[in-house]
């Protein structure tokens, strides 16, 4: 037996490192090497496939040359903030609503969080009806008397992005919702009392004492927010397909049609380098505060 | 178990054996396409049938979605971890941009031994060849140019099919007076693309056509001929339902044929819907071709990607060859609303309006009018295909200007080429 | 102030006020309306006949329901030339999907754990490092990944699926269960450290029956994302072994013949089921692992 312990007692304190490092090594690699590779793949003229002769910047001259790419890239920017204020208020609302000892809460609970266990795949059908003005909404509410009624954004240029946002909040506002339903339930009772007995009103006591204890809660629910609006591809592709016209497009969907549709994979990786830039500029300073807080 | 039985699952047993040893006899494709349903489903299910009759083994691998672009990102995914499908439903240009990065089997020998280069129009023969060498197998041909119309709702106005612009444009106006959406059409970029293309030939005939939006000539893409296309492209919009966005053709051919509009101009693909509704040509619904004297050519092909391996080369071989025999040619193209690619199929079994498909393509050969079709991917490299499609798309769905279109079309195609 | 205000601000226990009580109910009753509308237009529209639907308004409750369309949807609608409807897709996707989850939940377990209970120099770069794979777009992978299957030999089969899914889940269940684990006392590890226990046994017997929360939180995330995955599924499968999604998307978009809408419907529904039931069954313990820490910070 002791001639046998021996090896494991050496093997014993690097065994967290050898359960980690493996995993690391993947994900350097599946992440990192990929990023580089894609960085790669933007400074050349790789079209159908991929080739690997250097060209310079060229790709990122055409790609801020194309008109599409700035409607993309205002989308994301229309889409995302509108996305996430949503996301959040009704998140934070419906979580301070459900947390008052509402004896159904179980039932409007799994009400409200369903969406995300769908896959727009399955929904999209479902969404482009309601607010197609000539099957949806529009037509309901007409065939109610409202003849004036009007509701025609999924066909207006204009307005198409909305629609995205309506379908995004309807997706992931529950989420937040029991992310913030977590975070309230971790208060405790007798803060609350206190609060009261200090005579404070039920709207300052949200507002100045339990918002700012759930403050940890904001960060999540950003992160996950963030992420999901940058991502955004299967929401876009069921709802509208990035119409009318490229309306609705998002550098998700702008990538994907350039690299797949049009053969330009030189000019999608150029975006997709563009759209890993904004990712690091909103993701790095949440990990640093993040390692901050959490650091030895 | 008893008896009988067991004896049964003797005879499946050994049928599967039998089956899968003779399965190598005919070879094995697998085949990436996007005709997942309808008669275009039924057509595959055609090509299945001769080819497992034959003794091979078909794998099918249909992925629909965005007119084939979901089964290109799935193409793309196979061929770099090198295991491509034995033949994918690719057609036009997209199959020299394949053949160039060397990523095609040639099936020449069969093209040879069966002599394709007599059977085919040498347009359609150019595309399908990559430095002298067959890489693919037309099996139909569409054309783009046609007007289907209700004949009941264009008699309500009085109206007979028009043969010019002008005259579309006063029986639209009348229909509209009248309560009737004159246009069905779906404001998908490739339908807007597809009225564009059919516009431009009637406005500027095949000659202007093929400058502009096949050779890209410059002076042609910026001439007073194309300001005035999107001009007619302008008008048309106002013929068109207000939630026409994002519309499946095969619903705007639905329209059409419930009355609730008078016109669709699409493809020929049209008329499979009409037929699978048991409606006929001449009395439910009518076609023309559109105004502008030419023939916009379309056509579906298989294309061989790089396999290794007896099995499936001789599956290439023998599916090359079942593609290009006049009996699938025949059944596959009246499932699907197309005539044969080949010129010596009997057109007998045709309807009327797929006759006057094929008169009019030869036409069209001995009068040099046949143009390959931009919006359907037989013209020019996809790149530029899609500056014309954002463009065109763009100008149908706003209030820009023709001038402005023109403008906006000339510099996407520049960007695409540089 | 008395205790029927106290209650009565926050948290009430019965109904005080009813004004505000009715309020509440009515907003509660709205969002209820938003979040139900697509799921019954999808169930009402999957009971109806074709001729219904046409004719009908899409809000208006079926007329005669039958399940004639979610049969069709299960076992006779066509994808491409075979026409055994959703069943055969609906195994694929379940056998892609559990080794997937099983795999990806227990290396992000050991992950959280080895990173914070065994705080090695370097442990939060680390940590922050494969976090950022969380965000990555995966249309960016979808090509070198390709590659690097083809390469492993793993081209075109659910091993490869299951191996992307690992991959790319890694970073959010290596999140959970560390912000699950960084909660937990360091004492209890060093108490079973001091009794002689090593790094697999602490993690198996100490750390493993503190983490069900954790586990919860993880499942479920991974299980739908993984479950709902269509661009993988496109990209790194072949026909007879597509997962749910791709036959689902095969089915529903389709621009030729007449459109079923019932079955599209139906179809929908079914492939959704096993994530719906996951978060209704499994809802309420995905708020409490919520709450008990697994995704705070």
């Amino acid at each position: 037996m002791p001639t046998r312990r021996r090896p494991a007692q050496w093997i014993e304190p690097h065994l967290p490192k050898l359960v980690v490092s493996p995993l690391f090594a993947a994900s350097l690699f599946f992440v990192y090497g990929f990023i580089a590779w894609t960085l790669y793949i933007s400074f050349t003229r790789s079209a159908v496939l991929p080739s690997y002769e250097f060209a310079g910047l060229i790709q990122y001259e055409r790609l801020w040359d194309t008109p599409r790419w700035y409607v993309a890239i205002a989308n994301l920017f229309i889409f995302s903030s509108l996305f996430m204020a949503g996301c959040t208020v009704i998140g934070i609302l419906l979580a301070i609503l459900l947390d008052q000892r509402i004896r159904i809460e179980g039932t409007i609970r799994a009400i409200y969080l369903y969406p995300m266990a769908l896959s727009f795949i399955v929904t999209g059908t479902a969404w482009k009806w309601i607010l197609n003005p000539g099957l949806g909404l529009e037509h309901v509410i007409r065939g109610w008397g409202f003849e004036n009624f009007r509701f025609d954004w999924l066909v207006n240029p204009d307005m198409a992005i909305y629609t995205v946002v309506i379908a995004g909040v309807w997706q992931s506002s529950g989420y937040v919702m029991a992310l913030f339903l977590a975070g309230l339930r971790s208060v405790d009772d007798e803060i609350l009392k206190a609060a009261a007995i200090d005579g404070a009103g039920p709207i300052r006591t949200y507002y100045s004492i339990i918002l700012p204890m759930v403050r940890p809660v904001f960060l999540s629910a950003f992160i996950i927010l963030a992420h999901l609006a940058i991502k955004s591809f299967d929401l876009v592709m069921a709802l509208t397909g990035g119409g009318p016209g490229y309306a609705t497009d998002m550098p998700a969907t702008f990538m994907y049609s350039f690299a797949f549709q049009r053969s330009e994979l030189g000019e999608a990786a150029a975006s997709a380098v563009m759209m890993l830039v904004t990712v690091i500029a909103i993701i790095v300073p949440y990990l640093y505060s993040e390692l901050r807080r959490t650091g030895r | 178990m008893n008896m009988f039985n067991r004896s049964a699952a003797f005879v499946f047993g050994a049928s599967l054996f039998l089956g899968s040893a003779a399965a190598q006899a005919g070879g094995t494709v697998e085949v990436l396409h996007w005709w997942t349903s309808g008669g275009e489903a039924k057509a595959v299910g055609e090509l299945k049938k001769t080819f497992e009759a034959q003794g091979g083994k078909w794998i099918d691998s249909p992925i629909a979605g965005g007119g084939g672009d979901a089964a290109m990102t799935a193409l793309r995914a196979r061929v770099m971890a090198g295991d491509p499908p034995t033949a994918v439903q690719l057609k036009g240009p997209g199959i020299q941009e394949w053949a160039k990065e060397g990523a095609l089997n040639d099936v020449d020998d069969v093209a040879k031994k069966e002599n394709w280069d007599a059977v085919l129009p040498p347009a359609l023969a150019g595309i399908m060849k990559y430095d002298g060498k067959y890489v693919a197998a037309p099996v139909n041909i569409h054309r783009v140019d046609w007007f289907w119309a209700n004949p009941q709702v264009l008699a309500k106005v009085g109206a007979s099919m028009p043969t010019t612009w002008e005259e579309f444009n006063a029986t639209a106006d009348k229909l509209k007076a009248a309560g009737i959406t004159p246009l069905a059409h779906g404001g998908q970029p490739w339908q807007d693309a597809t009225v564009f293309e059919v516009v431009v030939l009637g406005v500027g005939g095949p000659d202007f056509f093929q400058k502009a939006l096949v050779e890209l000539d410059e002076k042609a893409l910026t001439s007073d001929t194309m300001v005035k296309s999107f001009d007619q492209l302008r008008k048309l919009r106002g013929y068109v339902d207000p939630s026409f966005s994002g519309r499946d053709w095969n619903l705007a051919t639905a329209m059409v044929m419930n009355g609730e509009a008078g016109f669709q101009i699409m493809g020929d693909w049209a008329k499979g819907e009409f037929l699978a509704a048991g409606k006929r040509p001449g009395t439910d619904f009518l076609c023309a071709p559109a105004p502008g004297n030419g023939y916009i050519l379309n056509s579906d092909s298989f294309t061989f990607f790089k396999v290794s391996g007896a099995d499936r080369l001789e599956g290439q071989k023998v599916l090359a060859s079942e593609i290009m025999s006049p009996a699938f040619q025949e059944t596959f193209n009246l499932a699907k609303g197309s005539i044969p690619a080949r010129i010596d199929v009997p057109m007998d079994k045709f309807d009327s309006c797929a006759v006057k498909s094929h008169d009019d393509l030869a036409a069209a050969i001995a009068a040099n009018s046949l143009v390959p079709s931009m919006a359907h991917e037989m013209a020019i490299p996809r790149t530029i295909r899609g500056e014309f499609l954002d463009a065109v798309t763009n100008f149908f769905n706003s209030d820009m200007s023709s001038a402005d279109a023109v403008k906006a079309l000339v510099e996407g195609v520049k960007r695409a080429q540089r | 102030m008395s205790r029927a205000a106290i209650d009565g601000i926050v948290r009430p226990k019965g109904a005080r006020n009813k004004v505000l009580r009715v309020l509440l109910f009515f907003i509660l009753g709205l969002f209820v309306l938003y979040y139900l509308l697509p799921l019954f237009v999808m169930v009402s529209t999957s009971l109806k006949s074709l001729d219904e639907i046409r004719g009908g308004s899409l809000l208006s409750l079926p007329r005669n329901p039958n399940f004639d369309a979610w049969g069709k949807a299960w076992q006779s609608a066509c994808v491409g030339v075979r026409c055994n409807g959703l069943r055969p897709y609906m195994w694929n996707s379940v056998a892609m999907v559990v080794p997937a989850v099983l795999i990806s939940t227990t290396l992000g377990a050991l992950n959280g754990y080895a990173l914070t209970k065994w705080r090695f120099r370097g442990a939060d770069t680390i940590f922050a490092l494969m976090l950022f794979g969380a965000f990555i777009p995966f249309q960016v992978v979808l090509l070198p990944m390709a590659r690097t299957l083809g390469l492993m030999g793993l081209a075109g089969s659910v091993t490869g699926l299951i191996f992307v899914h690992t991959v790319y889940g890694l970073a959010f269940t290596t999140l959970y269960f560390r912000n699950f684990f960084i909660g937990v006392s360091d004492g209890i590890v060093q108490a079973a450290k001091i009794d002689g226990a090593g790094f697999f046994r602490i993690f198996f017997h100490v750390m493993l029956p503190m983490a069900p929360p954790a586990i919860v939180v993880t499942v479920i995330w991974q299980f739908t994302q993984i479950w709902n995955d269509f661009l993988f599924g496109i990209a790194f499968t072949v026909g007879d072994s597509n997962p749910v999604t791709v036959a689902l998307n095969n089915i529903v978009n389709t621009s030729t013949g007449v459109k079923e809408y019932n079955v599209d419907m139906a179809a929908a529904i079914l492939a959704a089921l096993p994530t719906l039931l996951v978060y209704i069954i499994a809802g309420k313990y995905f708020v409490r692992g919520l709450a008990a820490g697994a995704l705070k910070g």
